[in-house]
């Protein structure tokens, strides 16, 4: 499983399991599902456990999601509750077509 | 310091500020002690005005001279820039990373890369931060330039919030920490009103033009429960780092010598007591130019470096190579004593920087080569950096820091020929404690220095006026002379010299002709009388001769008598006897 290429990677940091990280991983996987479906990786980091991490993503906020493919790198900050700009800060949907 | 010792008694019985010095010179006299420990300061300042200089120098001399390790949290340059920056002041941060006595962490927002939907919080940057202080055991932190967080996310109502519980989370950490901010427009003094949130200190910098020439300040806005210096300081940015001065004492409460300091000028101690200046003191030279100021000045640095003390020399107008040959006309040799390094000439233009940075590095100067004397040559030049009023506060400062460090200082300057007082442009005059003036006497067409002092506190002085001159064996001065017509100088001096000479001479030929009258006049008396004395001897003998020839012929009348009595009775014998014992008795 962890040799297969996705055609996203995407990365979730939060900070415990506080209501805001909750939404915004229950957000993610639902729109995940729906747009693409089989061709996602989802990690999820707990900062409070692995607080080293934070650096190497250029983590300030959380919950914030990255995407670490395809390049650029994207960031989404906030518990995803907006769809619309989920879709456009993952790059998922081109912006021009809303 | 009276001022920290005071504050340590007050200490002694009422709980204070707990202070965290900075390490960076000046600032910690400023804040009496340092910035708050375990609490937030805030740094604003306009763009290039050093903000994250200072809070960098706070961290890195946290870890090199206090043994604190330090965080730096960079909003707005890398690692490598930061270190590259600083690099020039001597500070390895690379080392020091490795040591892990320092951790820099950058953190990089990125408006374009980012999309916010929704609720979030800042514990990202909490977590890293705190796993930062962690790591290496932090206890300052700096923030800089915390603002750019507000470029890159828009929801600023979520931000304030994050950031009140950031500072309410760095104070429960107890980490002192430096936050840096852009200064504002209008009033306020971060553009994003981070002072509000921070409040226990708050500390301005300042970067200001005035004609032309830059000045960076620096003023403590506020400092929760502790007294600080209120004024706006000068500070200088150099290859040690940063300093601040506090540069105004408002004591008067000095010590002072009685020690006495030569001027290098025999004759010009003379007419100051015999002895000189007083050691602590400050002496102004001033005059017109061409006057021998300068000459003065060297005199005196050449004299202190003689009795094997320590001179600094800052020359505004010349440089260092200039003087030591102009003075070597003058048969002083000033390169000896640069070789032996007692003493060092600091040759810079006024217009090099502004005055109260003139004022901080003059100060840094003097801290490190600890002189005993200093020149200032000449201060006339300073005004072209700043009004009067500036150019006296400058001096009164430096004058009050030398008077406190017992230099003795002396200073030149320029007077016009049109001002009509003896006022020197600076206004110093009643600052100094030495005033010697300098001036022309034009006179029988041609120019002679005169000298005088103007005053000279706590000591008797001459009030005479003095010719000065240079000569190829140095400074002398000489008496001039009051003249029917006015003071006499130069050449008409000489001129009545030889006038007095001739007199002398004449005057003691007089003498010699009278005084063989007088012998003359004495030998005749003394003929006249041994002839009245011989006249007298004679007449004594006539007298005399008459007198013993009426004895004989008294004596002879007598015998005869007796003769005759003796032949008329017939008889002899008795008789015969008795007319010699008569005899006998007479003669």
């Amino acid at each position: 499983m962890k040799t297969k290429e996705y055609k996203y990677e995407l990365r979730l940091y939060i900070a415990g399991k506080t209501a805001k990280s909750q939404l915004a991983l229950a957000n993610l996987n639902k729109y995940c599902e729906e747009y693409l479906e089989g061709e996602y990786k989802i990690e999820v980091i707990d900062l409070l456990i692995k607080p080293q991490l934070a650096e190497g993503d250029q983590i300030f906020a959380v919950p914030t999601l990255v995407r670490k493919v395809p390049e650029p790198i994207r960031k989404v900050i906030g518990d995803l509750s907006n769809e619309e700009k989920v879709l456009v800060g993952l790059n998922i949907r081109p912006a021009n077509k809303k | 310091m009276a001022k920290e010792s005071k504050k340590n008694k007050k200490a002694a019985d009422y709980p204070q500020i707990a202070k965290t010095p900075t390490g960076i010179t000046g600032l910690d006299e400023i804040t009496g002690g340092g910035i708050p420990t375990g609490r937030p300061t805030l740094i604003c300042g306009e763009a290039g005005c050093g903000k994250t200089l200072v809070s960098l120098e706070f961290i890195v001399r946290g870890a090199i001279e206090f043994n604190e390790p330090g965080v730096f949290m960079a909003f707005e340059e890398k690692a490598e820039e930061l270190a590259m920056n600083v690099g020039s002041l001597g500070f390895n941060l690379e080392q020091l990373q490795k040591d892990k006595k320092l951790k820099i962490d950058y953190v990089h927002i990125d408006r374009s890369e980012i999309e916010e939907t929704g609720e979030y919080d800042l514990d990202g940057l909490f977590i890293r931060l705190g796993y930062a202080i962690d790591t290496i055991g932090a206890k300052r932190v700096v923030l800089d330039t915390i603002e750019n967080l507000f470029a890159g996310l828009s929801n600023q109502g979520i931000l304030r919030a994050e950031l009140r519980r950031l500072f309410q989370w760095l104070k429960e950490k107890g980490v002192t920490a430096i936050i840096t901010g852009e200064r504002g427009e209008g009033p306020s003094l971060t553009r994003q009103g981070l002072e509000e949130y921070v409040s226990d200190c708050v500390i301005l910098l300042d970067h200001r033009v005035i004609n032309q020439i830059s000045t960076r300040r620096l003023r403590i806005v506020k400092y929760r429960g502790s007294v600080h210096g209120t004024n706006e300081y000068p500070f200088l940015i150099d290859e040690d780092g940063i300093s601040v001065l506090p540069v105004t004492s408002l004591r008067l409460e000095k010590e002072v010598s009685s020690e006495r300091v030569s001027s290098g000028i025999p004759s010009l101690d003379k007419m100051l007591g015999g002895k000189g200046f007083f050691k602590g003191g400050s002496v102004l030279v001033s005059g017109t130019a061409g006057t021998g100021k300068t000459s003065i000045a060297a005199c005196f640095a050449n004299e202190i470096c003689n009795q094997k003390q320590r001179c600094l020399y800052f020359a505004f107008e010349e440089s260092p190579r200039q003087i030591i040959r102009n003075m070597h006309s003058i048969s002083m040799d000033l390169q000896k004593h640069v070789d032996n390094g007692l003493l060092q000439f600091m040759a810079s233009r006024p217009t090099l920087h502004g005055l109260e940075q003139h004022l901080v590095a003059m100060h840094k100067l003097i801290k490190r080569f600890k002189p005993q004397a200093v020149v200032l040559d000449p201060i006339t030049n300073l005004i072209t950096v700043g009004s009067v009023s500036e150019v006296k506060a400058m001096l009164i400062r430096l004058i009050d820091f030398l008077q406190e460090e017992q230099i003795t200082v002396m200073f030149t300057a320029l007077t016009l020929n049109t001002v009509v007082t003896e006022q020197t442009d600076e206004g110093v005059s009643s600052l100094v404690d030495a005033w010697i003036l300098v001036r022309d006497i034009e006179f029988n067409g041609e120019r002679n220095r005169g000298m005088y002092i103007m005053k000279s506190r706590g000591m008797k002085h001459s009030n005479q006026v003095r010719e000065f001159i240079i000569t190829d064996r140095g400074i002398d001065l000489v008496e001039v002379y009051l003249g029917p017509d006015g003071v006499l100088t130069g050449s008409a001096r000489e001129a009545q010299k030889l006038q007095e000479q001739t007199g002398e001479v004449l005057r003691s030929h007089a003498i010699s002709v009278k005084d063989r009258e007088v012998l003359r006049k004495r030998k005749v008396l003394e003929a006249k009388i041994a002839g009245l004395q011989s006249e007298f001897e004679s007449a004594e003998e006539e007298l005399n001769k008459i007198y013993i020839e009426e004895e004989l012929v008294k004596k002879v009348a007598e015998g005869n008598r007796q003769e005759m009595l003796k032949l008329r009775r017939g008889d002899q014998g008795g008789n015969d006897r008795k007319v010699k014992s008569n005899e006998n008795k007479r003669i």
